[in-house]
C-alpha cells in the first residue's frame, strides 16, 4: 500500500485540534446544507401532498390557478361538457376553501376545506386511523387529522362541532395529513363543503378526469382545452411542478433554503481551505523534503487530496448521523425534513468536492515550495 | 556505469535580482565518479550550498552545464528535475528532515515509495538498508525516539535505499557530536566502497577529511583547490591550484 494514506492520515491526526476544527467545520456546513435540503424536499412534497394522493389523470382548473390552494373557482355546468369528450370515463368535483371551526369554548380557528364526490372516489382522506371514508357520505360529517385534536378541540370519531355556523361530526381520523401552512384540513362531501366554504353549488374549485383505458391523454387534452376556456387541464406531473414551483420559487421559500445551503457550502469550503492550508504550511519542510527526494507533484498532490478526503468521508459520516437524528425528529412537525437516499449521495458528492475544492489553495502553496529549503534550513 | 556519474562543466550560477544580485558560483566544473567518497569544503557563504543544490538536481546553472548519468538538467523544468533526483540521486540533510509522523521503516520507505517501489519488495529492502546501518531494532520507532546520530542514519538509509548513482550529503555531521560524526563518516565511505555509489559530503570538519577520496575546497563561488587522498597513509597525494 501506498504511503500516500499513511503519510496524509497521520499528518491529519497529528494536530487534533485542528482536525477537529475542520471537523466542526464540515460538519456544520453538511448537517446545515442537509437540513436546507431536507426542508425544501420536506415542503416540495408537503404542497404537493393532495395532489400525490389524488387517483387521477387529469386536473382542470381554472387558467389563473397556480396551486392546489387557490381559490380560483369553476363552473360546475363543465362537468357535463368535459364527460362528454371521446375517452373520459369520469369527471369528479373537488372544492376547496378556508371556513371558520367554532371550538366547543366557542372560539374560532381557520380551517382549509376539502369536499369531493367520495362515492366516486375523488380526493379521499387516506391514513385513516379512525372512522371510514364511507361515513364522510353522510352529510354534516367530517375528517380531521388527529394531530389538530387540541387546534380543533376534539378527540376522535364522533366528536361535534361547527364550521361556518353549521353542525359537523368527525366521522374519521387521520393520521399525518398536515397542512403547510398549519391551518388543519378539513374533508367533507362535496355540498357540505361548498356551504362550509359560503359558495353556491354550482361553483367549485377543481375537476378530477379519469380517463378510458389506454384513452390518449395528450389528445384528450388538448380536446378539453377546445372545448372550454379560461381552464387548464394538467397531468398530475404538470400540476405537481406547477404548485411546488408557485410555493418553492414564486413566494421566494425555495430561493431562501437554497441561498442558505449554498451559503453553508462557501462557510464550509472556507474552514476547510484554511485548515488544510495552515497544515500544509505547518508541514512545509516534509513536503520540501518530499520534493527533494524526487517525488512528483501528483504524489504530493494525492498527500493534499488524501487529507482533504479523510475530513471529507469522517465529517460527512458525523454530519449524516446528525441529519438523519434531525429528520427523525422531524418527522411528526408540520414541515419535515426529507433526507432520501439520493440526497444523502448528492451532499456526500458535494461534501468531496467542497473537500477538493478546499485542498486547491493548500496546492498552490506546495507547488510554489523551492526544494532548496531542506538544504538551508 | 562507467564515467562521471555527475559531471558539472564550468557552472555559474546568479542568485537574486537588483541589488541582491548575488554570483553565487563562478565557472565551477566538478565530476563526482561511482565509488568514490568526496568532501567538499568551504567556509559559510561560499558556495557549497549552490553547488549541492546544482548537482543535485534542484537547481539550474544559470551558465554551463549539469549533467547526471548523462542527462543534461540544462532547461529543464521542475517536474523533470525531480524525475532526475528520483532516477539518479539521495539526499541526506543536517537537520535530517524526516517526517516526524512515521516509523524510521516508513520514512525509509518513502524513498521507494515515491518511485512507485510498494509492497514486499520494498518491504525486504528497507529492512536490508536498515540493517546495513545497524538500525534493525528501531525500524518500529517514530523519529522523536530516536538519537542525533541514529536519526541520521535513517537519514542515509533513506538516501540509499533506491540505490540511486550519487548521494549528496549536505553537512551530515554537523549536529552530531565527534563520535557520531566519525560513525557517519565511515557509512558513507562504506556506501561508496561497497556500493559503488558516488558521494559527495559538504562539510566544515577537518576531522572528517581521512574518509575521503578527494578534497574539494571552494571559496567565494570559485573550487580553489583539489586533493586526492592516498587510501592507506591519508596524506595528500595531489594539489590543483
Amino acid at each position: 500500500m501506498s504511503l500516500v494514506f499513511t503519510l496524509a492520515s497521520r499528518n491529519l491526526f497529528q494536530d487534533r485540534l485542528r482536525f477537529i476544527a475542520a471537523l466542526i467545520g464540515i460538519v456544520f456546513s453538511v448537517v446545515l446544507v442537509m437540513v436546507q435540503m431536507g426542508l425544501y424536499f420536506g415542503f416540495g412534497r408537503m404542497v404537493t401532498t393532495m395532489i400525490d394522493h389524488a387517483s387521477t389523470d387529469l386536473w382542470i382548473v381554472a387558467s389563473g390557478a397556480k396551486c392546489f390552494e387557490d381559490l380560483s373557482l369553476l363552473n360546475m355546468e363543465m362537468q357535463n361538457r368535459l364527460a362528454a369528450i371521446d375517452g373520459v370515463a369520469e369527471v369528479i368535483p373537488v372544492v376547496v376553501g378556508f371556513s371558520a371551526w367554532m371550538l366547543p369554548d366557542g372560539a374560532m380557528t381557520p380551517v382549509f376545506v376539502i369536499g369531493s364526490d367520495f362515492t366516486a372516489g375523488g380526493l379521499s382522506p387516506w391514513n385513516i386511523v379512525e372512522g371510514t371514508v364511507q361515513s364522510l357520505t353522510a352529510p354534516g360529517t367530517v375528517a380531521i387529522d388527529r394531530s389538530y385534536y387540541d387546534r380543533l378541540g376534539v378527540s376522535g370519531v364522533g366528536a361535534t362541532a361547527r364550521i361556518r355556523g353549521q353542525p359537523v361530526t368527525v366521522g374519521a381520523i387521520t393520521d399525518g395529513i398536515r397542512s403547510f401552512t398549519t391551518t388543519p384540513y378539513v374533508f367533507s362531501d362535496l355540498g357540505s363543503a361548498q356551504s362550509y366554504i359560503g359558495l353556491p353549488a354550482s361553483f367549485i374549485s377543481h375537476f378530477l378526469v379519469r380517463l378510458k383505458p389506454k384513452a390518449d391523454i395528450e389528445r384528450i387534452r388538448q380536446d378539453i382545452l377546445a372545448n372550454s376556456s379560461g381552464i387548464q387541464a394538467l397531468t398530475p406531473d404538470q400540476f405537481r411542478d406547477q404548485s411546488r414551483s408557485f410555493w418553492l420559487f414564486g413566494t421566494g421559500a425555495g430561493a431562501a433554503l437554497f441561498a442558505g445551503a449554498l451559503l453553508s457550502v462557501i462557510v464550509g469550503t472556507a474552514i476547510v481551505a484554511q485548515t488544510l492550508y495552515s497544515s500544509t504550511k505547518d508541514h512545509l519542510y516534509e513536503f520540501a523534503t518530499l520534493r527533494a527526494i524526487g517525488a512528483s507533484n501528483s504524489y504530493i498532490y494525492k498527500v493534499i487530496i488524501c487529507q482533504a478526503l479523510l475530513n471529507a468521508v469522517i465529517g460527512f459520516a458525523i454530519a449524516a448521523l446528525i441529519g438523519t437524528a434531525v429528520a427523525h425528529f422531524t418527522a411528526k412537525s408540520a414541515l419535515q425534513i426529507v433526507i432520501t437516499p439520493n440526497l444523502m449521495i448528492e451532499l456526500f458528492l458535494l461534501t468531496v468536492v467542497m473537500c477538493i475544492a478546499s485542498a486547491i489553495a493548500a496546492i498552490l502553496r506546495v507547488v510554489r515550495v523551492d526544494p532548496v529549503i531542506v538544504l538551508t534550513q | 556505469m562507467t564515467g562521471p556519474i555527475v559531471e558539472a562543466m564550468n557552472v555559474s550560477k546568479i542568485l537574486g535580482s537588483g541589488p541582491a544580485r548575488v554570483q553565487a558560483l563562478k565557472d565551477v566544473s566538478l565530476t563526482l565518479n561511482g565509488g568514490k567518497l568526496t568532501v567538499l569544503m568551504g567556509p559559510s557563504g561560499s558556495g557549497k550550498t549552490t553547488l549541492l543544490s546544482i548537482l543535485g538536481c534542484m537547481l539550474t546553472p544559470t551558465e554551463g552545464t549539469v549533467r547526471v548519468c548523462g542527462t543534461s538538467t540544462s532547461g529543464a523544468r521542475p517536474e523533470e528535475l525531480a524525475k532526475i533526483r528520483r532516477q539518479h540521486i539521495g539526499f541526506v540533510f543536517q537537520s535530517y528532515h524526516l517526517f516526524s509522523t512515521l516509523t524510521v521503516a516508513e520514512n525509509v520507505r518513502l524513498a521507494l515509495d515515491v518511485r512507485d517501489e510498494r509492497g514486499l519488495k520494498a518491504m525486504a529492502k528497507t529492512e536490508e538498508v536498515l540493517a546495513s546501518v545497524g538500525l534493525t531494532s528501531k525500524m518500529a520507532s517514530f523519529p522523536r525516539q530516536l538519537s542525533g546520530g541514529e536519526q541520521q542514519r535513517v537519514a542515509i538509509a533513506r538516501a540509499i535505499v533506491a540505490e540511486p548513482s550519487a548521494i549528496l550529503a549536505d553537512e551530515p555531521t554537523a549536529s552530531l557530536d565527534a563520535a557520531n560524526g566519525q560513525a557517519i563518516m565511515a557509512i558513507f565511505s562504506a556506501i561508496a566502497k561497497e556500493r559503488g555509489h558516488a558521494v559527495l559530503v559538504v562539510t566544515h570538519d577537518p576531522r572528517l577529511f581521512g574518509f575521503a577520496d578527494r578534497i574539494v575546497h571552494i571559496e567565494d563561488g570559485s573550487l580553489t583547490r583539489e586533493e586526492f587522498t592516498d587510501p592507506d597513509a591519508l596524506r595528500l597525494r595531489k594539489t590543483r591550484n
